[in-house]
């Protein structure tokens, strides 16, 4: 009784910010972000940060270093906490949202003491589908990632490229509704990151997730991308978001096209830009 | 749960590496490791022969040897090195089977674990021996006595191990697991008690060791009529020294047999180990 007294009469010293009414994003909106705020070591990275990440498209992250690319999409895919702020999959929360991601290190992202086939039905096996099912939709995998290696061996025993592609697999094997890939080709070779690029491309084309791609190399970022979203230095925001339309499927051709020339070019201006800033 | 090897002939590529070193250097490096013992062998067979060190002290190495041979098949040193594996057994399989579910989950559980942190580390610093008469108060001079203190010395090492292996799984892993939607009982189920497999590995081969060294000790010192250690500290008393080294070498094959029965486990059931 005498706490709530207290309460009224010494009321509290803060003010009471109201919430920010939600406002949805465009039409085609897959992802809202609003009022992203996250502190590291006391200083802001993201603060009241604000994006819609469009559905059935794939945006590429690209920004300073250390501007916090990986650190947005792990606070989207719920991987690092968010200190303030919402976000929302098409209106629902995380929770009811059935996503994939890609790590970089793909060594410590499988699961070295299933093979490979197991870490592949991993996902399907936590959801509780049945073994015909899951059959069912690892003999769909295989087939659409044409998989020339063994999957009966254990991750370990495959080369980094093949261990990726397994473990792209295993993002995509529960068919979620957003993917997630951070830096998948950072650890790999130039022929393994071209296969490995024209089997997203064709994944995408085939069944059009969402893709969520952090990456540091620009051609790869715009080469995959519709949309490229470029972010400054911290706090982050926002620097700018250019579209990239670019007839799929996308070939080697493209990259010497004028459009994705000029398409660079004004992404890296964007970037030395905010570099400098 | 079956090792690769059994399923698929993987040939590491190290095998392939020394198949292609010229043969007369391969030859070399298998006779490697019994350069030590036999220059070992040969010392203490001359050191003995010119009277360096007395027989009485010191017996010949070839007799030594052929004490433990005989004494080991089918005599009296079988049935004391009988009963020091088996009480060595007993306070490991003890200590297994308490100590890594109960690391796992202290593990699994930070807060416990710092909770009980310091007495893990404090007993686990402590020589066992020295809890030698606590225990004979507790359990008097018995068997139980011996099996309880050697038990109570493996017991710390494998809950740190198999806490700590818990505690240091590898983040991304576990992150990787939660991102599919996994439970945190699934996340320990498939993922945590996994990545402890390998340090409790580790804890468990030392600590067969532990129990071993404890058992030994407290064979010699616990009121026994039995065991390795009774065994050394019997002969000494009555100046057989024959006897008594051949028990210590009996003592020391068991321990180093113990560790490679380990390491040979380790290998096949936590074959991904350093891949």
């Amino acid at each position: 009784m005498r706490a709530t007294v207290d309460n009224v009469i010494n009321g509290p010293v803060y003010a009471d910010v109201p919430k920010p009414r939600f406002e949805p994003g465009p039409a085609g909106t897959h992802i809202t972000i609003r009022g992203l705020t996250k502190y590291f070591a006391g200083w802001p990275l993201y603060e009241n940060f604000d994006l819609d990440i469009p559905k059935q498209k794939i945006v590429s992250v690209f920004g300073p270093n250390g501007c916090g690319k990986s650190t947005l999409i792990n606070m989207i895919a719920g991987l690092i906490p968010i200190d303030a702020g919402e976000i929302l999959f098409d209106g629902k929360s995380l929770k009811d949202t059935k996503i994939g991601y890609v790590f970089q290190n793909y060594r410590e992202a499988m699961f070295p003491w299933m093979r490979t086939i197991d870490n592949i039905a991993y996902p399907l096996k936590l959801e509780g589908r049945s073994k015909a099912e899951v059959d069912r939709r690892m003999e769909e995998l295989v087939a659409s990632f044409d998989v020339k290696f063994d999957l009966k061996r254990y991750p370990y025993e495959l080369s980094g490229g093949q261990q990726q592609t397994a473990s792209i697999m295993r993002a995509l094997a529960p068919n979620p509704e957003v993917l997630f890939l951070d830096e998948p080709f950072s650890a790999l070779d130039f022929e393994m990151t071209l296969f490995i690029r024209e089997k997203l491309q064709e994944v995408f084309m085939k069944t059009g997730t969402t893709m969520l791609l952090v990456s540091h190399d620009l051609e790869e970022a715009v080469y995959l991308a519709d949309q490229v979203l470029l972010l400054t230095k911290r706090p982050t925001r926002v620097a700018e978001i250019l579209d990239y339309r670019d007839a799929r499927p996308r070939t080697l051709e493209t990259l010497s096209s004028a459009s994705f020339v000029a398409m660079k070019k004004l992404s890296l201006e964007i970037f030395q830009r905010e570099v400098r800033r | 749960m079956s090792s690769p090897s059994s399923a698929a002939p993987w040939a590491p590529p190290a095998a392939g590496a020394a198949a292609s070193a010229p043969p007369r250097e391969s030859h070399w490096v298998k006779a490697l490791p019994f350069i030590g013992p036999v220059v070992l062998f040969i010392i203490w067979d001359l050191v003995v022969r010119f009277g360096l060190i007395k027989a009485i002290l010191l017996p010949m190495p070839g007799d030594t040897l052929l004490t433990l041979v005989s004494g080991l098949a089918g005599g009296p040193l079988l049935g004391d090195f009988a009963v020091t594996v088996w009480r060595t057994l007993q306070a490991f399989l003890i200590a297994a089977i308490v100590g890594v579910p109960l690391g796992v989950l202290l593990g699994s559980n930070e807060r416990a674990y710092r909770s009980v942190e310091f007495l893990i580390d404090f007993f686990r610093s402590t020589p066992s021996s020295a809890l030698i008469p606590l225990f004979l108060m507790i359990f008097g001079v018995s068997d139980v006595n011996k099996v309880a203190i050697a038990a109570f010395g493996a017991l710390l090492i494998v809950v740190f191990n198999s806490a700590y292996g818990v505690m240091n799984a590898r983040k991304q892993r576990v992150m990787a697991a939660k991102v599919m939607g996994a439970s945190r009982w699934q996340i320990f189920r498939d993922v945590l008690v996994w990545e402890s497999l390998q340090p409790t590995f580790v804890g468990l081969r030392s600590a067969v060791s532990m129990a071993l060294v404890i058992v030994i000790v407290a064979e010699m010192f616990i009121g026994s009529d039995s065991g390795l250690g009774h065994r050394i500290i019997n002969s000494q008393q009555v100046m057989n020294v024959k006897d008594m080294y051949a028990s210590i070498l009996a003592a020391g094959a068991l321990g180093y047999a113990l560790n490679i029965l380990f390491l040979v486990a380790e290998r096949r059931i936590v074959h991904w180990s350093g891949r």
